[in-house]
Parts: structure tokens; C-alpha cells; sequence
């Protein structure tokens, strides 16, 4: 472990020295010493009980990114999502590409720029959000991100504003001559009764050798109405480890839907903070999983206050040798009466060595309450495929259908059909048999 | 067409059938009676291939095919097409997209050339004023959501569109109202012709006034206790089950 840490502090010498007189450079310092200090965490401890993460540690990664990685038009047009009329934000390799960005004409009222211009040009009102949002105490990725924050994106919506446009951010791992990891930092700032759409793509190839450790922080204020759309399709054998932080605000309304199918090992963090009274949160998730994918999603929501609402839905599907884990956990604090939790878990597992582990949790300090929670674990349904075959649809199909329509469930709730069909699609690629379903769908 | 003989079945070493038999020709319509248990839509289940059902002894021919070697999906395109009794809902597979498949699938077995989107839709048209069928049904997932007598009425609904060779409703009348029945009993008169078989499994003569039977079986201890024209339904209405033994 010592040598781990070691290489971590020689790039964080180098990053420091090229940032000697930043404002940011104080944060940047004590951030890397919480890192220092902790490690990565192993499976004793509760939270990672589940998730080993050596196979992170051991690795020597490079943490600082280049600029310039090439890449081309056909590789891009592939990835961005077609047909959908949207602010794009691109960064290859952890670095924001102005070639294939497209954040010109947009409104005053609106702010979106690279986090690496932000911390230049925006000291004030980063100093006043940027880490202020982390709602749990810091770990040690997201202190390792701190440490470490080049780019990212830096989104702020004034009171009173819709932005009708999605806004795309694109984070791209291509090949490079040695291993790499890239510490994405994205913030994004609700305004009063604002309105916008959010999209982080994270997409890699198979064959690089790369750790990406983002971390996103949003705050919603009063009335603010957040849709966040997260799809990490990593390379195969890339390691992915992210969190999303909310902070919300009376009446906001936040909406997080996950589609998780790449990376080798991967961990969704949602960390979710209902501070005023009316604030919502709701939580859709997909994660598919084959071969020996490791995929850990890990939420908490805190409802502090009263008449808060959380709804979490979570489906996984896995195959091969895989294994997910849900762990979810609702914390409802003395004063929070009148609230509403709900929480489900539900999984299907395609083979025999698959492995989930599901754990749903609740912790209640409020009286007046209305909280549900499950999780379960199957099989398809033996009386929805014998209704398909008897209906001439072969059993393969039959079986792709039924999956299909359980991950469907899912991705059914996104409405933003540019959105849905681009996520469909690469859930239908990941199905087994999927060549068979193409006219049932 | 249909040949049964001797059929021996169990369910998790339950026995069921103890010894049916039964044949059926093209054109009859042979309704399968008896109480509750007593095996009717074992015989159903069976004859459409679910899982889970042993056969100890006998056979099934069905169009001079050892039926019990096929499997469900394959019996389907052979013609088999069972109404079930509870058919169930599938969350995300669209109605209209499987049946399409379904046809498609059934009429490729055939020989016959696959119908194309617009084609596919004349035909659910003219069958959907035939069962009433409410068009916004049809573009849901597989009976999501349908009260029970819009289940039933999907069931013969597809039945009219795939048009099997031999078609077996089990309990297609429970849960209907006596409108419904009607127009249930209306969709599966208009598929009576020579080439076509009907089981019709019930549990009361209702519906066999509007489908009116060529044979009427009674099922009773895993087989066929006594067998009649119409007016054996007639008598079992009036005098119940016990008088048989």
C-alpha cells in the first residue's frame, strides 16, 4: 500500500507545483492528506464490505491528464447522442476538448464552462459551493478527486430559468501509452425555480487500462427542478468509481436515472441530502452485468427535515460470473415527521455463478412516517415464458424478451425519447440473444 | 386430427390423469366438463406443452405427430393454440409487436409469406370490431393493466388473428359477464369451420349455448366418466355431477 500512496504523492508534488498560487491550493493540500491518512478502504469496513477495490490500489496510474489526446470525428459522432438537440461537453482523457464542445450561444443567465476555466475565472462562486456539498464524510476517492481536480464540468443556472437543451457531458478514456486516471469534478448550481436536464456519459474502450474517480456535486435551491441522467459504459476493463452529491432545497425536485453496464469494477455512489421541507428525490437505476463485472451501487438519502419524499428503484441484471451489489440506505432524522421513503431492489439473475448482494436498510429517528423497502432476487418468470411459447416465440427469444422487458422497466420511465431510444439500444446489445427480440421491440 | 389414448399424467407425483381417452376430428367441437380437480386444464396445459407435468403412460397424436415431442413454441406454429385460463401479464412486451411475431412465426412455418406492418394491421382491424376489442389496448404491454374480461377477450382476440388449427379455451367464460360471453362465444363461432377443432373446457353450460358443442365430455377421477351430444350439458346444468357416479 505505502508504494500506492507513493505514486499518488509524487503526481499530486507535480500537479501542486504547476498550482503553487492557486486559491484552491489549500483544499487541494488537505484533501490529499485525508487520502494520505486513509488508504483505500478494504472490506472490513461497512461500507465496502462488498467492494474490493485492490485491484485499483494496485495499479499505478498516471493522475495527471494530458491535453491534446487525438481522437476523431467518427469516434465522437458515435458516442454523442444523435438526433437529440443538445449542450455538448465533451473531454477525452480528462481533459475538456473545445474542438468538440458546443457551449457557445447560450443564454447570460446560464453558466457552462470546463472546471479547469471555472477554478481560473470563477474563484467567488466556486468558493463558495466547490466541496461544500459533500454530504458524507469525506472518503477517500472523493478526497482523491479533490486532491486532484483538473476538469470537469461547471454548470450554473440562474433563478428563474429553464434551459429547454440538455446539457451532455461526455467524458471519453481513449488509449494512451500508460495507464491513467482521471478525476472528473463536475458542480452544478440550481438557481431558485430553475430547470435543466443533465447528462454524464462516461463511455471507454475495452483494451485501456484506465481508473476513472469523478465526483459531482449539485445543490438545488428552492423550487429548483434537477433530471440527472448518468450512463457509464467504461471499457471492459476499466475501473469506474463515482458519486453523486445533492443538496436540496424546499420544494426542489431532483431526478437521478443510472444505466451502468461497462467497467471491469465499478461503484455508483448517490448521496442524497433533503434539507428543506418539500424536497424530492427520486431514484431510478439499471445495472447489467456479464463475464466478471463488478458492480457496486451504494445510495443514502437523509431526510432532515418534514414532508420530504424519496423514491428508489433499482433493478440489476446479471450474467456470467458477475455480481452487483445494492446497497441502499434511508436515514429519516428526529424531526423529519411526515416524510415518505420508498425503496425497492429487485434482480434477475441469467446464470448459475451470478452473485448479488442486495441490502436495503432503513434508519428511523421520526415517529410519523411512511416508509417501504424490499429487494428481490430471481429468475424469469416460468408463466410469462410459457405464455410467449405458446405463442410460437421460440424459448431463447422468449427468455432475451423477458429480460429485455425487465431492464425495459427501467429506462421506460425516461422521458426524453432521444434519451430512451439511445439507452434501449445499448441494452438491447447487451442482452443475451439479442439479435432474436429485434421485432418485439 | 387429436388422438389420446390412455393418458397417464402427474404433477409432482400427484396423479392426475388416470387413463383419458379422446379423439377429435377436424370440424368438432368437443366440450370438456366435470368439477373442480378434476383435471380439465391439465388436460389443457398438457395438450399445449407447460412445463412441469409428467406423462407416466399413453400417447398424444396430434395431425400424426407424436405431440408430446414438441415443444410449446413449435406446437404453436403447428397449429395448437391454448386460451388460457389466467392469462398473464407481461410488463414491456408490447400486445401488438408478439402478435405479430407470433403470425409471422406461425405462417413461415407454413410456407406462406411473412405480413408486412400495413397488411398486419388491416387484419387487426377487421378481427378487433369482431371481439370489441378497445384499440388502446392493443398498443399496451401484454395484458397490463386489462380487467379480467378484457384478458379473456385478448385471448380470443389473438386466437381469431392466428387462427389455429386446434384451438383449446380453457375456462375462456369465467369472469365474464353475459355481454362478454357473447362476444367471446361471437369471435370463436366465426373461426367454426371443417378444417378447425375446439376443446372448450368449462364448468357450466352457459357458454355452450353459444357454442354449441358436437360432443360433450365429462371428466371425473383423471377421465372421461361419460360422454354425449349437447344435451348431456343440458342434464349435467340440472342435475349437477354427483348422478354420474
Amino acid at each position: 500500500m505505502e508504494d500506492v500512496i507513493k505514486n499518488y504523492s509524487a503526481d499530486f508534488m507535480q500537479l501542486k507545483n504547476t498550482k503553487e498560487n492557486d486559491w484552491f491550493s489549500k483544499q487541494r493540500q488537505s484533501a490529499f492528506d485525508i487520502f494520505q491518512e486513509s488508504g483505500f478502504p478494504n472490506t472490513r469496513v461497512e461500507d465496502w464490505k462488498y467492494t474490493d477495490v485492490k485491484p485499483i490500489a494496485k495499479n499505478t496510474f498516471s493522475n495527471i491528464t494530458e491535453s491534446n489526446v487525438a481522437s476523431d470525428n467518427n469516434e465522437i459522432d458515435e458516442i454523442l447522442i444523435k438526433d437529440l438537440d443538445c449542450v455538448n461537453l465533451v473531454f477525452i482523457n480528462g481533459t475538456y476538448s473545445e474542438k468538440y464542445s458546443d457551449i457557445k450561444n447560450i443564454s447570460s443567465k446560464i453558466v457552462i464552462k470546463s472546471m479547469a476555466d471555472a477554478l481560473i475565472n470563477d474563484e467567488s462562486l466556486l468558493k463558495k459551493h466547490l466541496t461544500k456539498h459533500i454530504n458524507q464524510e469525506l472518503n477517500s476517492f472523493t478526497a482523491l478527486n479533490t486532491a486532484f481536480i483538473q476538469d470537469g464540468a461547471y454548470i450554473n443556472i440562474s433563478a428563474n430559468t429553464n434551459i429547454d437543451k440538455p446539457i451532455n457531458i461526455t467524458y471519453i478514456s481513449r488509449d494512451s501509452n500508460h495507464p491513467f486516471a482521471t478525476h472528473p469534478r463536475n458542480l452544478i448550481v440550481m438557481g431558485e425555480n430553475s430547470n435543466a436536464t443533465v447528462i454524464e456519459n462516461y463511455v471507454g474502450s475495452g483494451k485501456v487500462n484506465y481508473f476513472t474517480n469523478s465526483v459531482t456535486e449539485t445543490v438545488l435551491l428552492q423550487g429548483a427542478v434537477l433530471k440527472h441522467y448518468k450512463i457509464q459504459q467504461e471499457g471492459s476493463s476499466a475501473f469506474h468509481i463515482a458519486s453523486l452529491n445533492t443538496s436540496q432545497s424546499k420544494d426542489s425536485r431532483f431526478e437521478s436515472h443510472l444505466v451502468s453496464i461497462g467497467g471491469a469494477l465499478v461503484r455508483n455512489n448517490i448521496n442524497a441530502s433533503l434539507n428543506e421541507e418539500g424536497a424530492e428525490i427520486i431514484m431510478n437505476g439499471l445495472y447489467m452485468t456479464e463475464d466478471v463485472q463488478h458492480v457496486d451501487n451504494h445510495t443514502r438519502v437523509d431526510h432532515l427535515k418534514p414532508h420530504t419524499q424519496s423514491h428508489q428503484n433499482y433493478r440489476g441484471v446479471l450474467n456470467g460470473k458477475s455480481r452487483g451489489v445494492f446497497n441502499g440506505k434511508v436515514v429519516v432524522h428526529p424531526q423529519a415527521q411526515k416524510i415518505e421513503a420508498y425503496q425497492n431492489n429487485a434482480n434477475l439473475l441469467l446464470s448459475d455463478d451470478a452473485e448479488i448482494d442486495t441490502k436495503p436498510e432503513l434508519e428511523i429517528y421520526a415517529d410519523d412516517v411512511k416508509c417501504t423497502h424490499g429487494a428481490t432476487v430471481g429468475q424469469l418468470d416460468d408463466d410469462m415464458l410459457f405464455y410467449l411459447r405458446s405463442r410460437a416465440v421460440d424459448e431463447k427469444t422468449a427468455r432475451s424478451l423477458l429480460t429485455y422487458a425487465f431492464a425495459d422497466e427501467v429506462i421506460s420511465e425516461i422521458n426524453i425519447k432521444e434519451i430512451q431510444n439511445k439507452l434501449e439500444r445499448l441494452i438491447i446489445g447487451r442482452l443475451p440473444d439479442s439479435s432474436l427480440i429485434r421485432e418485439y421491440v | 386430427m387429436l388422438n389420446i389414448k390412455d393418458l397417464y399424467t402427474a404433477v409432482e407425483n400427484k396423479k392426475i390423469l388416470e387413463g383419458l381417452n379422446l379423439s377429435i376430428k377436424a370440424g368438432e367441437v368437443h366440450a370438456i366438463m366435470g368439477p373442480n380437480g378434476s383435471g380439465k386444464s391439465t388436460l389443457a396445459n398438457i395438450l399445449a406443452g407447460r412445463d412441469g407435468y409428467q406423462v407416466t403412460k399413453g400417447s398424444v397424436s396430434y395431425q400424426d405427430k407424436n405431440l408430446l415431442d414438441l415443444s410449446p413454441e413449435e406446437r404453436a406454429r403447428e397449429g395448437v393454440f391454448l386460451a388460457f385460463q389466467y392469462p398473464v401479464e407481461i410488463p414491456g412486451v408490447n400486445n401488438i409487436y408478439l402478435l405479430k411475431a407470433a403470425l409471422n412465426a406461425i405462417r413461415k412455418h407454413k410456407g406462406e409469406s411473412e405480413l408486412d406492418a400495413m397488411e398486419f394491421m388491416t387484419l387487426v382491424k377487421e378481427k378487433m370490431k369482431l371481439v370489441q376489442m378497445n384499440e388502446d389496448l392493443l398498443s399496451r404491454s401484454v395484458n397490463q393493466g386489462f380487467s379480467g374480461g378484457e384478458k379473456k377477450r385478448n385471448e380470443v382476440f389473438q386466437m381469431t388473428i392466428l387462427e389455429p388449427k386446434l384451438a383449446i379455451l380453457d375456462e375462456t367464460d369465467s369472469g365474464l359477464d353475459i355481454d362478454a360471453l357473447k362476444i367471446v362465444a361471437n369471435g370463436v363461432n366465426s373461426l367454426r369451420n371443417d378444417e378447425r377443432a375446439f376443446i372448450v373446457v368449462t364448468h357450466y353450460q352457459r357458454l355452450l349455448d353459444y357454442i354449441k358443442p358436437d360432443y360433450v365430455h365429462v371428466l371425473g377421477n383423471g377421465k372421461i366418466i361419460k360422454s354425449g351430444g349437447p344435451e348431456l350439458a343440458i342434464e349435467l346444468e340440472e342435475k349437477g355431477y354427483d348422478w354420474i357416479n
